[in-house]
């Protein structure tokens, strides 16, 4: 229960929550109710329909409102005499400097994408402020505290790629396959296949709320139909209608490639049942397949839009034909071949429609069958746990902050499992001191990859400055002279050695993100090979030191098998790692070897970890995590659940 | 209209949704943590949720309540369960949201059969085995759950009767049974046939919760100032059960005599909790809770407890 001194911090405290989404809602709620009273909130997006059934402070008349400022006025009638402010902005915006950022007490992150995660994190250790951060997936969740020089920060840890999807993605802009596959499993194949009392979005862009009930009749067979019709009409409207009518709204497109229509006349011209004489024996053999049927053998092929699109068709044909009985009670499941196929296709077409690389079935499955989604519970459990931390850190109580997991399934009986938060990474390239090095061919690689893959994509900076001693070979800004930017445009094509100032071995590099605050050196060295398959940049960064893993225990917790399928972790630029899904992305290992828990380090004692295995050391730091091998429940992805929805019978 | 699926089919595969838009649910007792398991529920689109409450809606009601809005006019001498009921409401147009008014230990068995589930909090302990009872004589099944926070701490009591549900493991769907003790059988369970490791907080509610019982006291309402009385039922208890007094420590007590006040984010966490264990128990699918479950602010730990036989 609260204290004195924990409602005097309380009431004296400035709370800055960044993101008013599913975390967002119910944090702002059991903020108010807990007696804060000055709270500035910041998010960027507005609100849609499918945010309705989780996000309980919007209404159905807030769809196209900004997030931020809603969720104050929801939460100001509850508690009408505190402060509330919000922003409508994205918090990578200029004016939410350090200068901003040391206003605070404390910064409360209930965030979905890493990348603003990064930029948060550099900005509090920059202003020296306390960042609570969190985190869900499904029903995994956890708490995480983060004080500069005390603790970990955010990124001394490696963090998967990030695994949610907002729903305008799938719906309108996909720009990985992995978004295309969530389409047309979720929305595309639960329309055609599954329960038709669950309304989905297929049609409906982020906020068009009215749309969705106009274009039912489109996806109904129609008695007598014939299939291939049928096929083709549903493959003309969602690949070439409905894209026809993304197109139209300008807005969407600014800054991202536009997608291009497409249909079955163009790719298929003549009637298949025509064409292809193998159809009829499909039906001999039990297992009804569209690759046996179109004599595609191989599942790890990369069909070409052709051939996807045949597949299309005729896994839609053998539906209607083979298993009719189960249309409008079908769920995809990952075992199911004919599903299979049917989602590759779709995805495939629809991600050549948008210019993604298209993936062979056997890659498309290992994806479709591992997407998890979030659960609305998770969100009010891991805001009442910030809550508690936040003032824990208000009053400075730092013996008892902790890092809290939220299980799925119980290890050592516990549901929710604090663990004790980490000395920082020594090694860690936002906050510590460690130099870094780069092994890079200076006469090869040009500045260019430097920057997009060690600068932007490692380093997470978003606005880079980079120098050598006192000269800038290149930065962004608004304000830069032409003649500067078209130097910098030049520099960015020339190699390393070629450079106005010569990058060579000996050389040091100092890459800053001003607004970050962030500034490293990083000394090149120079080296003639990298080894094509597990060096595929050509490049490698060094001085950070990855914490030893133990193999085992490389599976995130409440995730067996299908995580052992993943691909690795690591984010890299590369078309084909694009595809990784990691779902649990941070709520990973807990107990590592060399690391001290916090108690340790301020007792003075080092425990010896020299002799021992990884196995033992995590025995004596905490408890060791059961990870139950359980396969994942097939759920939705956050952020936008409900794009399926019960209409009213 | 469009209805809100939400967690519901997300713990559902699609054949399945309609079992949880079908389910009713009863809850008596409504405070922050009952209101927050209400917000959850509705969000997942139950088909029904009945509230019983009776008590005039207070200052104090409002603390830990956001379902209540501190707005003289709206909620003049109306009852909680009134005022929830229409908040409620708001959050899933599909959902059925009533209030039911009366004494809830004269409500006879059948009334409780119209429901799946029933939740109660803020109950004495005679009132809930009462309930728990009533509902166990049904044929039908129906899922009885208790929860209360007092301070910083939360108990959830879960009693699903002979409960078969199945789960996947390793790529299999297997069909899993669980006996459940009703909750007098479970606090029946004598102290020293327990696990070493069990839970403090599970012998400190079952103190005072026997002290409110003892001295006729509203629940929930056992302050500080009582704090001798609680000790020496303690005492007494510990001797009956051959427990050693310090299993409950005098610190452990005091912090849950802070009577009727809540504190939000334990409110948030507890009814996040019993939101996912009641939707788990509908739907049938994923290991449910049994039977007790703790959580304590100041260790920050969620223990599950199995009380039984």
């Amino acid at each position: 229960m609260a204290s004195q001194e924990q409602l005097s911090a309380i009431k004296g405290a400035k709370v800055l929550m960044v993101g008013a989404g599913g975390i967002g809602c119910e944090l702002l709620k059991t903020l108010a109710l807990s007696g804060f009273q000055d709270i500035h909130i910041i998010d960027m997006d507005t609100i849609e329909v499918s945010n309705l059934n989780r996000q309980f402070l919007f209404r159905q008349s807030h769809v196209g409102q900004s997030k931020a400022k809603v969720a104050r006025d929801a939460v100001l009638r509850v508690r009408p005499n505190i402060s509330i402010t919000p922003y409508h902005a994205n918090v990578k915006e200029s004016r939410f400097n350090v200068d901003f950022f040391k206003e605070f007490d404390v910064v409360l992150n209930g965030l979905d994408n890493l990348d603003a995660r990064r930029h948060v994190n550099r900005l509090c250790l920059a202003a020296d402020v306390p960042l609570v951060e969190s985190g869900t997936t499904g029903f995994l969740g956890q708490v995480t505290v983060h004080l500069k020089g005390k603790t970990e920060c955010y990124e001394c840890q490696p963090k998967p790629a990030p695994k949610t999807y907002p729903v305008c993605t799938i719906t309108s802009t996909p720009s990985k396959f992995v978004h295309c596959i969530v389409w047309a499993k979720d929305l595309l194949f639960a329309k055609l296949f599954g329960d038709k009392n669950l309304e989905n979005d297929l049609n409906v862009h982020s906020n068009d709320a009215a749309n969705s009930s106009e274009h039912s009749d489109v996806f109904e067979y129609r008695k007598d139909e014939d299939i291939e019709e049928y096929g083709r009409r549903i493959y003309d409207h969602v690949f070439g209608h409905n894209i026809e009518v993304a197109l139209s709204n300008e807005e969407t497109w600014k800054n991202r490639n536009k997608p291009r229509p497409i249909y079955s006349k163009d790719v298929l011209p003549e009637k298949l049942s025509e064409q292809n004489g193998n159809m009829e024996k499909g039906c001999v053999t039990d297992d009804v397949s569209a690759m046996a049927s179109l004599g595609l053998k191989n599942p790890q092929d990369v069909w070409s839009l052709g051939e996807n699109s045949r597949v299309f068709l005729e896994a839609l044909r053998l539906f209607f034909l083979k298993r009719e009985k189960e249309i409008g009670n079908l769920t995809f499941d990952k075992d199911d071949q004919l599903a299979v196929e049917f989602v590759t296709a779709a995805a495939n077409i629809r991600a050549s429609s948008f210019g993604i690389p298209l993936h062979s079935l056997f890659e498309a499955k290992g994806i479709a069958g591992n997407i998890v989604h979030a659960v609305a519970t998770t969100n009010a459990i891991i805001a009442g746990l910030i809550v508690i931390e936040a003032i824990k850190v208000l009053i400075k109580d730092s013996n008892n902050y902790r890092m809290t997991y939220c299980l799925e399934h119980p290890s050592r009986k516990m549901l929710l499992m604090p663990v004790e938060p980490y000395e920082p990474n020594k090694s860690c390239y936002v906050c510590s001191e460690t130099p870094l090095s780069l092994e890079v061919n200076t006469h090869r690689s040009k500045l260019r990859d430097f920057v997009e893959k060690i600068v932007k994509a490692k380093l997470g900076m978003n606005f880079p400055l980079i120098m050598q001693g006192a000269s800038i070979l290149y930065e962004v800004g608004e304000d830069l002279e032409e003649d500067m930017v078209a130097i910098y445009a030049a520099n960015l094509e020339k190699a390393l050695s070629e450079l106005p100032s010569p990058v060579t071995s000996g050389t040091v590099l100092t890459v800053e993100d001003l607004q970050q605050e962030f500034s490293r050196n990083i000394n090149i060295k120079h080296r003639e090979e990298f080894d094509e398959e597990k060096e595929p940049d050509g490049m490698l960064l060094s001085g950070w030191v990855e914490p030893p893993v133990d193999k085992d225990k490389n599976k995130p917790i409440g995730n067996g098998e299908s995580t052992s399928n993943a691909l690795p972790a690591e984010e890299s630029l590369e078309a084909k790692k694009d595809v990784t899904i990691q779902e649990i992305s941070e709520v990973t290992e807990i107990a590592t070897g060399t690391k001290r828990k916090l108690s340790e380090v301020s007792k003075g004692t080092t425990p010896d970890h020299s002799g021992l295995s990884d196995e033992t050391r995590n025995h004596n730091q905490l408890e060791k995590l059961d990870v139950d091998d359980e396969d994942d429940e097939l759920m939705i992805s956050d952020d936008w659940e409900s794009l399926t929805k019960k209409k009213r019978l | 209209m469009i209805a809100k699926l939400g967690f519901g089919v997300l713990m559902l595969k699609e054949g399945n949704f309609h079992i949880l838009s079908k389910s009713h649910i009863l809850v008596y007792g409504i405070k922050g943590t009952v209101a927050e398991f209400c917000k959850n529920i509705v969000l997942a689109g139950v088909g029904s949720l009945t509230l019983v409450d009776d008590r005039v809606v207070n200052e104090e009601a409002l603390s830990a309540n956001f379902l209540i809005l501190p707005d003289d006019n709206l909620f003049q001498g109306k009852t909680l369960a009134e005022v929830c009921c229409d908040s409620l409401k708001e959050f899933n147009p599909m959902v059925r949201v009533s209030v039911e008014k009366g004494d809830i230990s004269t409500f006879g068995v059948e009334f409780f059969e119209k429901f799946d589930v029933v939740v109660i909090s803020c109950c004495s302990l005679a009132k809930k085995k009462l309930i728990n009872q009533k509902c166990r004589k049904l044929s039908k099944r129906v899922a009885f759950y208790t929860v209360d926070c007092r301070g910083s701490c939360g108990e959830i009591f879960v009693d699903l009767q002979n409960y078969k549900y199945s789960k996947k493991k390793l790529e299999e769907n297997i069909d899993c049974q669980l006996e459940y003790p009703s909750f007098e059988e479970a606090i029946s369970v004598p102290w020293r046939a327990l696990p070493r490791r069990v839970s403090k907080l599970y012998f400190a509610m079952r103190v005072i919760e026997g002290f409110e019982d003892v001295e006729g006291s509203n629940p929930g309402e056992t302050l500080i100032a009582d704090l001798p009385g609680v000790l020496k039922l303690r005492k007494e208890l510990c001797e009956t059960n051959s427990l050693n007094e310090s299993q409950i420590p005098n610190a452990l007590l005091e912090r849950l005599l802070i009577g009727t006040r809540e504190y939000p984010p334990v409110c948030a966490i507890i009814g996040g909790i019993l939101g996912q264990e009641v939707i788990k128990a509908i739907s049938g699918k994923g290991d449910p809770l049994k039977n007790f479950f703790f959580f304590d602010a100041m260790d920050g730990k969620g223990l599950i407890e199995d009380i039984s036989e």
